[in-house]
């Protein structure tokens, strides 16, 4: 075990609105993510997964979220009392994301060179063949003649080829933790396999920490060596991939990975989740 | 819908505002000729422009100051200081028809027939603008409503027809629409004025302004119709009122049309604008409404005259003020009936 | 994309065509022509009456007369000007540049002012400065452009500022180049500004509604992820987003400008197509408001087409040519 993890959430706690309406989306939830580590954050939607994701910058806008409690060490500083000016800097370098949407996510009125391009002179000012620069992330991605692509708008890519440009975007600045907001959800079965056996390669490759963010266990064996399993802004289950797939602590990560089909098991109807269960479950 | 769009309209602060103005506006425009002191051809040489009268307590009762002419060149009037004449009200006045049939003697309020109350002024000719400002405004206020009324018709008739049967007619509307729309609105506006005023008489003008105007406007309602048809066409109730045998006709009154309703108001309401602004560049351009009668284009045509200007008679530009707030009316009503209707219309419309 | 605007200058031929017999059939619906106050008068002979009706074709049936105006036109031939003892194509040489110059000052003047206000009232929604254009923009919308014209004379006349009308001042020819520009400017200065004024509320509030979508769109979190700066974001990744509806209102915007400039014209006494216009109708010059009538609806044709390439360069994801 490391000395000290490259990212620790602590006790983190964040809302979004105030006073009696207030929703409280994550509830004061602690993980840690180490060098080179891949963790899996599991949970249905509204389990408050994505908000701790883009928490960990602070991407969420103020209002309507709000930090209520805990910290986030990065390298062991604390992103939620840093200022604006301090935050950019490791917003793209150290933490950069992928997201959900690759079609909404580039913007459709610049190039994919643009875009690129725009990260790597913002966070690497010393490299001067910037096309070069892109070119190389491109290729890094699985895409062939990267060249040819480079006048490209998002909106001529496929699915799968703009998710592979978001990649190359994030890891064109060398980022120290990749955080991928359920990046295959909007992809087709076949596509998402490769784009998760391109993450898989890359952090073989880079040897970044990746926290990925799911909510299907079925992606979850292939990459993860941990697995943190979210509940209604509740951690209900931490532990090694391995050791929680085959052995399920937690009724809700029972309920979870008996969601994912199989083959040869034509009799088992695919369960659907009780809350009122697990919620029960929670209470102490 | 519509009880229940009144009701919404009734929750909102700015509504209630909008539709209690523009009601007052209209019940004006209904009684101008009973409020207003004068008919408005009604001229008086010896007084052109009068300064607006001064209203004065005395005696227990209203009056109104007497003034004196001081050099006509200038038209500078000065205030008498010990004359002033009584207002009346419901005072007995030259006889006059209201709404063209009921015959009538009296007028709100007035003065003996020796003076004369001008609250804003007289114009070149002594008649009273205050007067005309009313009369004029029947014009500006009743313009828009059946301008939009025509058009509505002809472009939902049109355009959803065109939508619904799709092919040639569409075809050959559309193309119709499109020439319509290359040509510079008031470009158009004075061809056709240029073309039919001969088969016009003055009287009738007005009927020809709205003519045009609404020949101008159909154009575009109809395309937004047709697009909205089109869309509505292949929804499921539209095939299954198909599949149940029932005519296009019916299937358009009763099925497309009010689900276009929502749409087709706050539209309505935000084009009156457009066919008041219409009018008032018309009238003021004079290929308008005609002397003797009145509207406020008109009378701000006259404001045009650097006699006016120079002499700082502001309150001919009065009625600028009138188009000003009826237009900022049905503007702000409009926004209201959006709101209401589809929130998402915001950036559509 | 050549293809794309040769297709579209093609379509506006029966465009044009169409424009123009319906002008003419409303022209020769009205009695009278340009010779009738000439008959009035007795000393006119009937046969120098006949003579003229003659040479102007104006004996012949008007479908007839439509097909000869068709065929001088092929020869930018608009007919001879009654009025101004001129051809109309000289006419219309000298006013519609005036006209296409006011337009493109006043685009330039309300775009200019909108596009930074709607910009700041999405970003500030529902703060004061929100309230105060939202304010502006609807008091803008409701005055008669017209009516702001004609108090801006009256503005000039009192003051002396500004000049009371025309393009040039009188000893425009005696003045030295950069003189002279700024003497058009002088001249341009009121007539721009009330031009412009009524557009601006438009396109402030589409600019505002568009900003406010944009705002929140994927990729303005994406460039945020990446650590840009919120300028950064807002200029770059916002803008030019949230000008493409604005690009698209181009188009009608030509129309509104041409009709504004009319009466802005006629008010302010600039010698414009719109006076032109106007002033041939009253006199019954029937080549020259013809010829007017098809200039400005070739402007706003052409404006159309413009509008619709600029929005294809600002937009990449529209392309006419498949």
């Amino acid at each position: 075990m490391c000395a000290t993890p490259l990212l620790e959430v602590r006790n983190l706690a964040i809302d979004f609105g105030r006073g009696e309406n207030a929703t409280h989306a994550v509830k004061g939830i602690s993980f840690t993510i180490a060098d080179g580590e891949t963790v899996a954050v599991v949970g249905e939607s509204g389990s408050g997964k994505s908000v701790t994701a883009l928490s960990l910058t602070r991407l969420l806008p103020t209002p309507p979220a709000r930090y209520v409690g805990g910290e986030i060490l990065f390298n062991g500083r604390n992103t939620l009392t840093l200022s604006g000016d301090e935050l950019r800097p490791m917003r793209g370098k150290q933490i950069a994301y992928i997201f959900q949407e690759p079609g909404t996510s580039l913007n459709p009125v610049f190039t994919i060179e643009f875009q690129i391009a725009e990260a790597i002179r913002l966070h690497r000012p010393e490299v001067k063949d910037v096309r070069g620069e892109v070119v190389r992330a491109l290729d890094l991605v699985g895409i062939r003649d990267p060249e040819k692509r480079l006048g490209d708008y998002p909106h001529q890519l496929s699915g799968g080829m703009q998710q592979r440009v978001m990649i190359a975007m994030a890891l064109a600045c060398h980022p120290k933790l990749l955080v991928a907001d359920e990046p295959t959800t909007a992809l087709d079965v076949t596509i998402q396999k490769q784009i998760m056996d391109l993450l898989r390669e890359l952090k073989g490759r880079l040897g970044m920490s990746i926290m990925l963010i799911t909510h299907n266990f079925g992606i979850v064996a292939d990459i993860a060596d941990r697995v943190v399993v979210m509940f209604r802004g509740h951690i209900v289950e931490e532990g090694k991939t391995a050791d929680v797939l085959r052995n399920p602590q937690h009724p809700y990560t029972r309920a979870l990975i008996d969601c994912v089909p199989r083959l040869g098991q034509k009799q088992r109807r695919l369960k659907a989740i009780d809350h009122a269960e697990i919620e029960a479950l929670l209470k102490p | 819908m519509t009880s229940n769009l009144f009701r919404q309209i009734l929750q909102r602060p700015t509504g209630v505002l909008c539709a209690a103005l523009l009601a007052v506006l209209y019940l004006i425009a209904i009684f101008a000729a009973v409020i207003s002191p004068y008919a408005p051809s009604d001229q008086n040489l010896a007084k052109t422009y009068h300064p607006p009268t001064g209203l004065v307590w005395h005696d227990g009762r209203l009056c109104v100051r007497v003034y004196k002419l001081v050099d006509p060149t200038e038209a500078l009037y000065r205030a008498e200081p010990d004359r002033l004449a009584p207002v009346h009200f419901w005072a007995k006045s030259a006889p006059y028809k209201l709404w063209g049939f009921i015959p009538m003697e009296h007028r709100l309020f007035g003065v003996d027939s020796a003076e004369r109350i001008y609250l804003l002024g007289s114009d070149s000719t002594g008649r009273d603008v205050f007067s005309r400002l009313l009369y004029g405004s029947q014009v500006s206020l009743s313009i828009g409503l059946i301008g939009i009324f025509i058009t509505t018709v002809i472009g939902v008739t049109v355009g959803g027809l065109s939508g619904y049967f799709g092919g040639p007619l569409d075809n050959v509307t559309m193309r119709l629409t499109e020439l319509l729309m290359a040509v510079p609105d008031l470009y158009l506006i004075i061809a056709l004025r240029a073309a039919l005023s001969a088969y016009f008489d003055s009287g009738q003008i007005f009927l020809l302004i709205v003519g045009i105007l609404s020949f101008i406007g159909w154009s575009g309602t109809a395309r937004v119709i047709r697009g909205l048809t089109l869309s509505l066409r292949n929804r499921p109730f539209i095939h299954a009122a198909e599949a149940l045998g029932q005519t296009p006709f019916v299937i358009l009154w009763k099925h497309l049309f009010p689900n276009l309703l929502g749409y087709l108001i706050v539209t309505s309401t935000l084009s009156i604008p457009g066919y008041i602004l219409g009018e008032a560049a018309l009238s003021f351009l004079g290929i308008g409404i005609q002397e003797p009668s009145t509207s406020w284009g008109l009378m701000l045509s006259q404001a045009q005259d650097m006699k006016v200007f120079m002499l700082n008679f502001w309150w001919l530009l009065t009625p600028g003020l009138a188009i000003f707030v009826t237009v900022i009316l049905f503007n702000a009503l409009g926004d209201v009936l959006r709101d209401i209707v589809d929130p998402k219309l915001k950036t559509q419309v | 994309m050549k293809t794309y605007i040769f297709k579209r200058l093609l379509t506006m031929i029966p465009m044009l065509l169409g424009v123009t017999f319906l002008v003419f059939l409303l022209m020769s619906l009205s009695p009278g022509d340009f010779l009738t106050p000439i008959k009035a008068q007795r000393d006119i002979s009937a046969e120098y009456i006949r003579q003229l009706e003659a040479e102007f074709g104006l004996n012949r049936p008007w479908y007839v007369q439509y097909f000869l105006w068709l065929k001088n036109l092929l020869h930018l031939d608009f007919g001879y000007s009654w009025t101004y003892k001129i051809p109309v194509v000289q006419l219309l040489a000298q006013r519609a540049p005036c006209t296409l110059l006011l337009s493109i000052t006043s685009l330039i003047f309300s775009w200019a002012v909108a596009i930074p206000l709607g910009v700041l009232a999405a970003v500030y929604k529902g703060s004061i400065f929100d309230k105060i254009s939202a304010f502006l923009a609807y008091t803008t919308l409701s005055v008669p452009g017209f009516f702001l014209a004609l108090v801006a004379v009256y503005f000039a006349a009192r003051t002396g500022w500004f000049p009371t009308g025309g393009l040039t001042s009188i000893d425009h020819d005696y003045l030295s180049f950069p003189e002279r520009i700024l003497d058009y400017a002088h001249h341009l200065f009121l007539p721009t500004l009330i031009l412009g004024i009524g557009g601006i509320a438009g396109l402030m509030r589409i600019m505002r509604t568009s900003t406010l979508d944009v705002i929140h769109a994927d990729y303005v979190m994406t460039a945020r992820a990446k650590g840009l700066g919120e300028r950064a974001i807002l200029f770059r990744h916002v803008l030019r987003n949230a000008i493409n509806p604005l690009v698209t209102t181009l188009g009608f915007a030509f129309s509104g400008l041409l009709s504004g400039a009319l009466l802005v014209e006629n008010v302010m006494n600039y010698p414009g197509l719109g006076q032109l216009v106007y002033q041939a109708f009253l006199r019954k010059d029937q080549f020259v408001v013809l010829g007017a009538v098809v200039l400005g609806s070739v402007m706003l044709i052409v404006g159309n087409l413009l509008a619709d390439l600029l929005l294809a360069w600002t937009d990449p994801r529209i392309r006419y040519d498949k």
